[in-house]
């Protein structure tokens, strides 16, 4: 049932895509080129360093994900959460979003007692306890508002950056957005860490399949249209033509930050 | 505040000094005793009130947070110097196809259409069009404070980008070529009278009326001019224009030399600066615990770090610097691209939308908007009027040209600042002269840092409504 759901939605995606791509036939000029008054050769020399630089073998492929992203966001993604928005009041929203935020709250523990930020570590547990018993399973985010313990911000990404190992390629992930090949594996193993724990909490609820699956499918849907819900980015709104360049180079000094604290 | 209180303070003891100094005197000694005493206080006193007097004159005058006007134009309001605002209000976003014939270049797939916001209010109500400044869009932040002080003054507010912005190059200009304040106000006439035509049945508008910031100012000036003497389509009641240059040839020359106040060897040294500046901005994310690039951001990072020992000078003076050559290089860019005017992109060289741009991006950050007025926007005029020289396109490219109907314009008013950094003392006098008495300048406040504040926002309203 979800899986022919999800079929059609892919479907339907690809017909979306094929429509935008045919609507976008470019002007085609068919005179020869002439070289540009200010080449790049008489500005930067070859190997010096600037500001816009990243590692991004695969660009022509991110570029293209990048784009498709976009249309998705504006076709699918946004108006779902719109939808989402306008039927849940804004109380129910902050509980949906930090009851999630409860959940993920096991990967950043793991991942601070993986690069011993015990500091880190100690807090996020704190955080868990208050937020699901005095926070009625995560719903109300006590800790903050009443105790005054931040949320942290660890994820297994950081702690492969913290043993040393550097972002490698930059990847533009389907849907996802920004990443890298480090981040990427990171968030696979965030993912099934959190997933694991999701499936035993399931299975405390002693249902059966396939109840259970459903569960399971709705709580990641779900738990994507927060996810949307609480990043403001829109794509294309930055105003510059030089967007995916400015993104990326944002992404990757964001990261660098994140591992060094 | 803090300041005005205890200003006044100290000014209601002196008057209290001076009614109990009236008491009936009790013997001779103690009456001269008291006499000299009574003559050093009064003395005291008068000096404590002429100079209360006077602080307080200058403080309950203004008390806008910063005197300097780099960090007034970096930081510009903090939100507790803002008026109060509701936190969210509703607006559609609106889209306009104002050439339907035009190509979009697939490079710039996802701007086909030109987007503007509008605000209404549930009955009749002035319109008030709010205009960008450089390379801004209607949803910039300081767009989105307009709209809601307007808003919340009972007006229905269209929000309209730059001319210079990408998405108003890409569908709106007529030329794609940005910076004649001319064509672009001609331009930014067109959509704002076919986004009245698009609204007109749904809003009852009263009156119409006009503001802009910065490069915005400028174009205000000149739509109300066009408005006034030729289209007669909106006959606005009041025109403000806030912290407008006078010439933007010379703002712009300004802006560009203010990049390289920090870089001795020129562009080559930018990369180091900005990771030095990036080694910065860690150092701040350590102390502060998070990062973010909002005015409290900065307000709290400059109360905390850098009050007692500010920044360097040429440091705040390549970041406003890069600011605007970040803005310049967009519109560049874009221009170049639309007009196959290869400049930075080969001409005839079809750009795809998966096509890096990385490289364009490293020669447009070397071009100024002097190099584009020189090598892009000059040839086209030359082309359309030979006999045009430089000095008679910048000329022309300025406030001056229209100055006799700024002068004789009792519906247009002024916002400045005395140490607004875009202007040299010439361009400022020019203003005094010309707006005269319709012209308010604040005594600081840098280029736009205080237009969000509260006194400024108090002065645009009762401008508009009186």
């Amino acid at each position: 049932m979800v899986g022919d759901l999800k079929r059609t939605s892919s479907l339907m995606l690809v017909a979306v895509l094929v429509f935008l791509s045919g609507c976008g036939s470019a002007p085609v000029r068919t005179d020869a080129e002439i070289p540009a008054k200010r080449p790049i050769s008489d500005f930067v020399a070859p190997g010096q360093p600037s500001v816009i630089d990243a590692y991004d073998p695969w660009e022509p492929m991110n570029r293209r994900i990048y784009n498709f992203n976009a249309i998705f966001d504006e076709y699918v993604f946004l108006p779902v959460v719109r939808a989402y928005e306008f039927v849940l009041p804004d109380i129910a929203q902050t509980g949906v979003s930090n009851f999630f935020n409860n959940l993920t709250e096991v990967t950043n523990l793991m991942n601070s007692l993986l690069q011993f930020k015990f500091v880190k570590a100690v807090n996020t547990f704190g955080r868990i306890v208050i937020n699901t018993t005095v926070g009625l399973g995560g719903l109300i985010d006590v800790a903050t508002t009443v105790d005054g313990i931040e949320r942290e911000n660890e994820d297994f990404g950081q702690t492969l950056g913290f043993y040393g190992l550097g972002p490698g390629p930059y990847l533009v992930l389907p849907i996802l957005g920004p990443s890298s090949l480090r981040d990427t594996a990171g968030l696979a193993v965030d993912t099934v860490v959190y997933s694991l724990m999701i499936q035993e909490l399931i299975g405390l609820t002693g249902m059966d399949s396939p109840e259970d699956d459903i569960l399971n499918y709705s709580l990641t849907t779900v738990y994507a249209i927060d996810k949307r819900h609480k990043e403001s980015f829109r794509y294309f709104m930055t105003g510059s033509p030089f967007e995916y360049d400015l993104v990326r180079r944002l992404y990757l000094l964001k990261r660098e930050f994140l591992v060094d604290n | 505040m803090s300041r005005i209180h205890s200003v006044s303070d100290s000014f209601r003891r002196g008057l209290s000094f001076m009614t109990r100094r009236a008491g009936p005197p009790r013997g001779e000694a103690l009456e001269t005793r008291l006499k000299g005493e009574r003559v050093k206080k009064t003395f005291f006193c008068l000096m404590g009130v002429l100079l209360s007097g006077l602080t307080a004159d200058l403080s309950e005058a203004y008390d806008y947070p910063f005197r300097d006007p780099y960090l007034a134009t970096i930081i510009a309001t903090p939100s507790e110097f803002e008026p109060e605002l509701p936190q969210k209000i509703d607006y559609e976003l609106l889209r306009l196809k104002v050439f339907p014939e035009r190509e979009i270049p697939e490079v710039f797939w996802y701007q086909r259409e030109f987007r503007y916001s509008l605000t209404y209010q549930k009955g009749e109500a002035p319109l008030i069009f709010v205009i960008a400044g450089t390379g801004s869009s209607f949803h910039s932040s300081s767009m989105i404070f307009f709209q809601k002080v307007f808003y919340q003054s009972g007006f229905h507010v269209i929000c309209l980008s730059s001319p210079t912005s990408m998405n108003f190059i890409v569908t709106a200009s007529g030329t794609s070529l940005p910076g004649n304040i001319f064509d672009d106000a001609s331009d930014l006439y067109r959509v704002m009278t076919m986004a009245w035509e698009q609204v007109k049945d749904r809003i009852k508008v009263s009156e119409f009326y006009l503001t802009g910031y910065s490069l915005g100012a400028a174009e205000a000036g000149f739509i109300a001019k066009l408005d006034e003497r030729k289209m007669r389509r909106f006959n606005f009641k009041k025109v403000l224009m806030i912290n407008p240059p006078v010439s933007l040839h010379t703002s712009a020359k300004i802006l560009d030399d203010m990049l390289l106040q920090a870089l001795p060897g020129g562009l080559d040294d930018f990369n180091a600066w900005f990771q030095r500046a990036l080694g910065k901005f860690a150092e701040i994310y350590k102390t502060m615990g998070y990062l973010d690039l909002s005015n409290d951001y900065l307000y709290q990072v400059y109360r905390t770090l850098y009050k007692t020992k500010p920044p360097r000078r040429e440091d705040l003076a390549t970041m406003i610097g890069t600011a605007f050559r970040f803005s310049s290089n967009n519109m560049i860019f874009t221009s170049d691209v639309m007009t196959n005017s290869g400049l930075i992109v080969p001409k005839n060289r079809v750009l795809g939308s998966a096509d890096s741009l990385t490289d364009y991006f490293k020669v447009t950050s070397r071009t100024s908007f002097i190099d584009y007025f020189d090598e892009l926007l000059l040839p086209y005029f030359r082309d359309k009027f030979p006999e045009l020289t430089e000095e008679r396109a910048v000329e022309l490219d300025s406030l001056h040209s229209i100055a006799d109907y700024l002068r004789e314009s009792p519906k247009i008013g002024l916002m400045g600042n005395e140490d607004d950094l875009i202007l040299t003392p010439e361009d400022l006098a020019f203003l005094k002269d010309v707006f005269g008495s319709r012209a308010k300048i604040y005594p600081f406040g840098g280029h736009c840092g205080n237009m969000s504040y509260r006194d400024n926002v108090e002065y645009m309203i009762h401008f508009f409504k009186d």
